[in-house]
């Protein structure tokens, strides 16, 4: 899959906003006044900037409030509507905690959910598609998660609760791309299947449609960075868990927190670029590529 | 609607003969031709003249080589565009209800003015029969030429899709496969169409016909048996060039 940087900008911070949004929501922080519209501002750009960039991704922004009308099948719908909800119901909760010093749990606790929520509609838009084996497995949406939570946490200062889920985001990452690097092969969909010729023999492509490229070829068929991958899963892991972890382990200061944040960010951009990158659409097949 | 409708009233759609399709893409430049001048947005060319060309087609001909275990390869064209399935994965993910299969005919269509580019349909198709237009930041996909196969302003004749209708070989067909009865359902029972990649679960309703078996040409020269084409013990010289050309490091045996 063709990994367009509006996508991976637009999964990244809104996953890591909508994560701040739930530690808030759940009253793990309880700032009030002037902290908290600090706090909420920080949680706000993240997950409304990276649901901006998305729009980037459409041929035709202008049209997208149709895209809340079809929540009974469509999981980027739902996404849509759980996102809007999640940012109203926490826009509540946080005038309440800015302008008022109270908190209104209950609709702290609505929020928490709608966050994970997004996030979980969010994962499901890619881990629905069989097209793409490798992202069609209960893992996508759990890592999405474990990754926006623990995110949130580092960006929240829950220090002991960032440990455990970037520890587990880790570990959920590195069984994705052990077993996700085998699920094409394994999904029963080949070159054979794809004709309808394998009852004759091995088939391979012999002339495409077209001299010059499309957009199946450009949207479907990523093979460029495919060379450095491995390298790249090592980078990741490093910047996104290895060292955060190292740099909440040490006594604590706001420099190793920054720290800790800003690599963490940049390793799972990295590892977003890798999820699109190392994906392959089995479109890919009739061109005799994946 | 992006709900799929449990059953349609009919199942229209192209059984494509694999075994007389030439691989002239005379059916992509029809089609390209109908439908950038007819109904919705025109599939536009990027860069028509240059170095990259580039452009958005509902229907392009591949061709693969087939290898058997035994035998000399085969070369097959094969032309794709949207199969209509039944289970269209393609509907049930769009945001907008833009995408929607018709229950009177099975027909699946984007309506344009509702369709936001997204590309998540293109994504769940696993036959890549949507492209996203790079001029009108819309889906695009084959529509059956819904508006030539109802069309009363056309000849009879003409009221089929347009690939059908210029295919010079006669491996594009057209019909009702919900029925029975109908002449492309009986000639896939005959031939024994198939789906493409049906383990991906989609029902498709277009199908493919498979390529007859080779015939196998027989020895017609009485003499033939006896002429051996190649010597296997050969004398003198050459005999000798060939062993001591073998015994040579990295020499054919």
């Amino acid at each position: 899959m063709h990994p367009a940087s509006s996508v991976i900008i637009f999964t990244t911070f809104s996953g890591l906003g909508f994560g701040l949004l739930f530690w808030l929501g759940i009253g793990a922080i309880t700032p009030t006044g002037l902290m908290a519209l600090i706090w909420f501002a920080i949680a706000y750009l993240a997950a409304v900037g990276g649901l901006l960039a998305s729009t980037f991704h459409l041929g035709r922004p202008e049209r997208a409030i149709k895209a809340f009308s079809q929540w009974q099948t469509s999981w980027l719908s739902r996404e849509g509507i759980c996102a809007v909800a999640t940012l109203l119901i926490m826009a509540a909760y946080g005038a309440g905690l800015v302008f008022f010093d109270t908190v209104l749990a209950p609709l702290g606790w609505l929020g928490a959910a709608g966050a994970l929520a997004t996030v979980f509609t969010t994962a499901m838009i890619y881990a629905q598609l069989k097209t793409v084996p490798r992202w069609r497995h209960w893992s996508t949406p759990a890592l999405f998660l474990a990754l926006s939570v623990g995110g949130g946490a580092l960006l929240g200062g829950q220090v002991t609760e960032a440990l455990v889920l970037l520890g587990l985001a880790a570990a959920l990452q590195v069984y994705t791309w052990v077993t996700g690097d085998t699920r094409l092969a394994r999904s029963g969909t080949d070159m054979a299947s794809a004709t309808g010729l394998g009852h004759i023999g091995t088939v391979r492509a012999f002339e495409p449609p077209h001299t010059g490229t499309n957009y199946l070829m450009r949207e479907f068929i990523h093979v460029v960075g495919r060379k450095h991958a491995q390298r790249l899963r090592i980078i990741a892991v490093a910047l996104a868990f290895v060292l955060p972890i190292i740099f909440l382990l040490v006594p604590f200061s706001h420099i190793w927190g920054a720290l800790a944040l800003v690599s963490h960010i940049a390793g799972v951009l990295v590892l977003r670029w890798l999820f699109f990158a190392q994906a392959e659409h089995v479109v890919g097949l009739y061109y005799g590529k994946r | 609607m992006t709900q799929l409708p449990a059953s349609t009233a009919k199942k229209l759609g192209l059984v494509i003969d694999l075994d007389t399709c030439v691989g002239c893409h005379a059916c992509v430049i029809s089609c390209k031709g109908w439908n950038t001048e007819n109904y919705g947005a025109p599939l536009s060319d990027q860069n028509a003249y240059g170095a990259d060309p580039s452009g958005t087609f509902l229907n392009r001909v591949h061709s693969y080589e087939v290898q058997p275990e035994v035998g000399t390869a085969q070369l097959i064209h094969f032309p794709k565009s949207c199969l209509h399935c039944e289970d269209a994965p393609c509907v049930t993910v769009c945001p907008t209800g833009a995408s929607y299969k018709r229950v009177e005919d099975g027909i699946v269509l984007v309506n344009e003015a509702d369709c936001i580019g997204c590309s998540l349909c293109a994504w769940a198709c696993p036959y890549g029969a949507r492209e996203l237009d790079a001029k009108a930041g819309v889906m695009k996909k084959c529509t059956l030429c819904v508006d030539r196969i109802y069309n009363e302003n056309l000849p009879e004749e003409d009221r089929v899709p347009a690939c059908v209708r210029t295919c010079p070989s006669g491996a594009r067909h057209f019909g009702d496969l919900g029925d029975v009865d109908s002449d492309v359902s009986q000639l896939v029972a005959a031939r024994g169409g198939f789906d493409l990649m049906p383990e991906q679960g989609t029902k498709p309703v277009n199908k493919y016909l498979p390529p007859r078996p080779k015939d196998v040409m027989p020895e017609y020269d009485v003499l033939a048996p006896f002429l051996e084409p190649v010597a296997t013990d050969g004398k003198g010289f050459a005999h000798w060039l060939d062993k001591a050309l073998s015994a040579l490091p990295g020499g054919a045996k």
